[in-house]
């Protein structure tokens, strides 16, 4: 059977965190937090406004500091070695980062390039989120959900093995957010990690739930 | 290097593509030079005594005027998190923007600076010195400003903030740029300014960079 970039076999990883603590603008968003995914596995953010979704998948990616708590992959601490920490992740964040007057294309090679991916990987990315007829259209014509599935297709234009989603499936129509699943699905079969946050309703199979108002500070009395 | 240089290439697609910020910068100086014989009277000995000086200080004027965009569209956008998140590092990537940076606004700027020069009647022995002076100290400029770009990110009136951190730090190049060229008419060899304008912008290449990147990082905590 043919290979696509993205189902690459991913050697046995492991990526785990434990007593994990955040603090955003001097207030302590969550504590005590400890987490472990095997390859394959998924992980799903939930739990109220504010109770540090985004912060956690901010921790999860390096760009925020713990307070308290380390990161581990396969066992190495992931916070002495930050860029090779980068260079296993995808990010998708609130914001798109597309640029109004790049094309979709473009778009999406750059970003490819800027991993080490090949432009051959471009194509095969825009037709998983249907995006083919946009190839060359420059993405201020671009409707909310195309958008979103473009930054999307980030994540199969170039192979990582952990994907931090955040939101993922905002805006996204019922044929976008099935696409969604079936990229995720493809990913853990290869031995991919995905840790999604989300309000919505993410039928990812056999995902361990973190309820994140579990780890909210304890108030004193 | 392959991420290196996407990302030049990409802010030279931008800068071509909105095309607007490279093309003020260059319209700003002509501007403002053509200005001064308005204001000083048009005797020309005069005009030539006061060449260097004016074309120098217009012109780093006008490259302040494009510097606090360096990073802020893309912070806005999301670009610059996804950027971060991308295996190169932030040095690099500050490098990066700052060369695309330099090659759609310092260059034209030293392009222009000889046409405006004779505007003002500078005398026949200042061309070459002027055009070799910016082109070893406008690189500086676009480095020394990238620092200042980072640090102001997210500051309501970036803009103004920006130009009282920065401009202080263009006196040096300011003063051996003007000196060559008056150096040059009056029949002195000009190397030794040419000399320490080189040594600044070897010392800014590394150490603009570095804290560019600190400053940017500390942006997207």
């Amino acid at each position: 059977m043919a290979h696509s970039p993205e189902t690459s076999p991913l050697s046995r990883f492991s990526f785990s965190g434990s007593g994990l603590a955040c603090r955003r603008g001097g207030r302590l968003v969550f504590q005590g937090l400890d987490f472990a995914l095997e390859a394959g596995g998924a992980l799903l953010l939930t739990g109220p406004n504010g109770s540090g979704k985004s912060s956690l998948l901010r921790v999860m990616a390096g760009l925020t500091t713990p307070s308290a708590g380390s990161l581990a992959w396969s066992g190495a601490a992931v916070a002495e070695d930050l860029p090779a920490h980068r260079a296993r992740l995808h990010f998708v964040g609130h914001l798109d980062a597309l640029k109004p007057v790049l094309t979709v294309s473009e778009t999406l090679g750059f970003w490819a390039a800027m991993r080490g991916g090949a432009r051959a990987a471009v194509p095969p990315a825009l037709a998983r989120f249907h995006l083919e007829p946009l190839a060359d259209l420059p993405c201020r014509f671009l409707s909310a959900g195309q958008r979103r599935r473009l930054a999307l297709a980030r994540l199969v234009a170039s192979p990582a093995p952990l994907w931090l989603l955040d939101e993922p499936s905002t805006g996204l129509d019922e044929v976008s957010t099935s696409d969604l699943l079936a990229a995720i699905a493809r990913h853990r079969e290869a031995g991919g990690m995905v840790v999604a946050a989300t309000h919505a309703d993410l039928p990812l199979a056999g995902a361990a739930p973190l309820a994140m108002q579990d780890f909210a500070p304890r108030r004193a009395a | 290097m392959s991420a290196f240089l996407a990302v030049v290439q990409r802010d030279l697609r931008l800068a071509l593509r909105q095309g607007s910020d490279a093309a003020l910068v260059v319209a700003f100086f002509v501007l403002a030079v053509v200005l001064f014989p308005f204001g000083v009277g048009p005797e020309p000995q005069l005009l030539a005594r006061i060449a260097a000086g004016v074309v120098w200080v217009t012109a780093l004027l006008a490259a302040l005027l494009s510097l606090d965009r360096l990073f802020q569209l893309d912070y806005e956008d999301g670009s610059l998190e996804a950027l971060a998140l991308t295996p190169l590092s932030l040095e690099a990537l500050v490098l990066a923007k700052c060369l695309a940076h330099w090659l759609t606004t310092g260059l034209p700027l030293v392009l222009a600076a000889p046409v405006l020069a004779a505007l003002l009647q500078l005398e026949g022995e200042g061309y070459l010195p002027l055009v070799l002076a910016m082109g070893l100290g406008t690189p500086s400029l676009s480095l020394v400003g990238a620092v200042g770009a980072a640090l102001t990110l997210g500051a309501r009136r970036a803009g103004v903030l920006l130009s009282l951190l920065v401009l202080p730090l263009y006196i040096p190049v300011l003063i051996f740029g003007v000196a060559a060229v008056d150096q040059a008419v009056a029949g002195i060899s000009i190397l030794p300014h040419l000399s320490i304008l080189a040594a600044f912008l070897l010392a800014a290449l590394p150490l603009a960079p570095l804290a560019a990147a600190a400053a940017l990082r500390s942006a997207l905590e």
